[in-house]
């Protein structure tokens, strides 16, 4: 018959995403020659940096690139860190990773170039006075319109979550827990971090009304519905929208009126780490205004990095006015913080508005 | 000799030992991982024990994401089976030479990956698409239809997706058939149709049942499909799974979920297997 023995495969292959997870995570192989160990996003820093980085200062790195906070965490948490010296993460996982122990505390003294942050960069809730994690790119949630085929410009989250009839089937909401739940707990007036289980329930049955009028749940595309016209108005992140504009500079980026969430990506070092010395001298050399004017430009996300920010040609501001807001106007937003156990509650609200017909 | 027993177990050592390594031993890891509770900031907690994982598989929100996911899983099993069995039928009447070529055709979407697959159906069904600007320019409607993001269109992307396993499995039912029983069945008086029903339907249900619980049982667990397709709004079993482990990081819940889908696959097959085999010795009997 030839079903039995393909159907096997296909059963390892549903398996194979919970053992991926205990397996996946790297022996000490790459410690042993003294290389550092970075995980970062994809494209999340200049291709060549790792090459400069060994022409200044010696140090040999390699990168591994991880798609979500959630997976680095994921290999992170199962290995105790071991075979990472150097993690980007957002801010409220890095102050979970610090929780959990999993986090070095950082030595000033071999960063100099701390100095080219702004001042705000270090009074993030998440971890003042940067003891574990460098911010390395800051920017808010919020709603990317095309200005050219809506009637009214969006300006608050009712905009999203109760959209005018020509807006229903023509709206996308991000599908990652803390964002979605976020423009809810904000529409209601909560905190980006609630954690009153009566009103995540309520926000949960909230979502679930709004999904009736989505078009889809978008964490990756959205900007490109926005361009082709699929979607009028998105759930977005303030940098992901300007990819859009820079592909239509009808498609603009509004903070909502209630008020949104700061989302911080960090830099950490593992307390696993045995290159700690190499891997302060990688934070230190991804803090030049250079690294952080690429990420400006590149990625096009606001960076704390102060010098690097100013050395931006002024015409991008004018093309992507979201890259200038200025950090006091950033830190007036609610920051995304790690809520411990409430996390069950979370998943179980997505799975109830994913589930909601 | 080779046929000894000891050489025997040693060519199929292999064989077992990569399904021991691969299936046997993660699941046991889930088995075990299923009954710890999760740690606060994910992972397993290891000092706490409990039950309370298989009792949150039984929460209404969660069965009905299980039916929910069997629901679309069977439409896409009905759907294929409908259409592969024609399909099937076509090949094994064709003349014998072409056999390959035609097999080979229905293999041919194989050649390319799944996900670029999954993602021409986003391009062929979205408001700009193909079909919805063939739709428009025809007149057959005024504005582009919603297609895409739909549980529809779940199903139509699980039943492309999965469509040769189907006729193939069917297309060796058929080509096993004898077909003096056809003939014989058409002597005794019996019509093409009182023929199909009576003699050959019943004869192929083997391969029908390969294919359906092939089908079915890849679908339920998939979740690219229904994330891509479905535009998130699609919860499946397998979408539902992998939020535990990879959003969630509630392991010991994924674990005791894809354990109860791995026993609905188990049982399944096992249903499938008995339906053959009793197939096979009604088949030797006669």
């Amino acid at each position: 018959m030839i079903g039995t023995a393909s159907t096997f495969s296909g059963f390892a292959g549903a398996l194979a995403l919970g053992t991926m997870l205990a397996l996946a995570a790297p022996g000490g192989t790459a410690r042993a020659d003294g290389k550092l160990v970075i995980s970062n996003w994809d494209a999340y820093m200049p291709k060549d940096l790792l090459d400069r980085f060994k022409a200044a200062t010696g140090y040999e790195a390699e990168l591994t690139v991880h798609a979500t906070n959630e997976e680095i965490m994921g290999k992170v948490v199962a290995g105790g860190g071991k075979g990472y010296d150097v993690l980007f993460v957002s801010g409220q996982f890095a102050q979970a990773l610090d929780k959990l122990g999993l986090v070095a505390k950082l030595d000033h003294d071999k960063i100099p170039n701390l100095k080219n942050l702004y001042p705000e960069a270090s009074q993030l809730k998440h971890d003042p006075g940067n003891t574990f994690s460098i911010p390395y790119s800051w920017g808010t949630t919020g709603l990317c319109y095309r200005s050219d085929l809506v009637k009214a410009a969006p300006t608050g989250w009712d905009d999203l979550l109760k959209p005018a009839p020509e807006l229903v089937k023509k709206v996308t909401m991000l599908a990652t827990d803390r964002w979605l739940l976020g423009a809810g707990f904000k529409e209601q007036g909560l905190s980006v971090n609630e954690t009153d289980p009566a009103k995540i329930k309520a926000t949960a049955a909230l979502l679930g009304e709004t999904k009736k009028s989505l078009l889809a749940y978008d964490d990756t595309t959205f900007y490109s519905k926005l361009v082709s016209g699929e979607a009028l108005l998105v759930h977005a992140w303030d940098g992901w929208c300007n990819y859009g504009t820079a592909e239509n500079a009808a498609i603009k980026y509004v903070v909502p009126k209630e008020g949104t969430d700061l989302w911080v990506d960090t830099i950490v070092i593992t307390a696993a780490s045995q290159n700690k010395a190499a891997a302060h001298a990688f934070l230190d050399f991804i803090l030049q205004p250079d690294v952080a004017k690429w990420v400006s430009e590149t990625v096009m996300y606001k960076t704390p990095n102060k010098a690097g920010m100013e050395s931006l040609d002024k015409a991008l501001f004018e093309k992507y006015p979201n890259l200038a807001m200025t950090p006091a106007e950033l830190l007036k937003q609610e920051q995304l913080l790690d809520v411990g156990k409430t996390q069950k509650d979370y998943a179980r609200a997505v799975t109830e508005i994913m589930a909601a017909k | 000799m080779i046929t000894s027993r000891w050489s025997r177990m040693l060519l199929a050592a292999p064989g077992l030992g990569w399904i021991a390594l691969f299936l046997l031993v993660p699941c046991g890891v889930l088995f075990v991982n299923a009954f710890f509770e999760r740690g606060i900031y994910g992972g397993i907690d290891y000092e706490a024990r409990t039950l309370d994982n298989f009792a949150r598989v039984l929460d209404p929100l969660y069965v009905e994401v299980f039916l929910g996911s069997a629901r679309v899983a069977l439409a896409a099993t009905v759907v294929a089976v409908i259409l592969a069995y024609p399909a099937a039928l076509a090949i094994s009447l064709a003349p014998a030479r072409r056999h390959t070529l035609l097999l080979f055709l229905v293999m041919l979407p194989f050649w390319t990956n799944y996900l670029i697959r999954t993602y021409a159906w986003m391009v062929l069904l979205n408001r700009k698409g193909l079909a919805n600007g063939a739709l428009v320019a025809s007149g057959i409607t005024a504005e582009p239809l919603d297609m895409l993001y739909s549980e529809p269109a779940v199903v139509l992307g699980l039943v492309y997706s999965y469509l040769p396993f189907v006729v193939l499995s069917i297309y060796t039912s058929i080509s096993r058939l004898d077909r003096a029983l056809l003939e014989a069945s058409a002597d005794l008086g019996a019509g093409l149709a009182r023929t199909f029903v009576k003699v050959m339907l019943p004869l192929t249900l083997p391969g029908i049942a390969t294919g359906a619980v092939f089908i079915f049982v890849l679908s339920i667990g998939n979740f690219v499909t229904a994330d891509l397709l479905g535009g998130g709004q699609v919860q499946m079993i397998g979408n539902l799974i992998y939020d535990q482990f990879l959003t969630a990081r509630d392991w010991p819940f994924g674990a005791a979920l894809a354990l109860v889908l791995i026993a609905v696959m188990m049982l399944l097959l096992f249903a499938q297997a008995a339906l053959a085999g009793r197939a096979a010795r009604r088949g030797a009997a006669a």
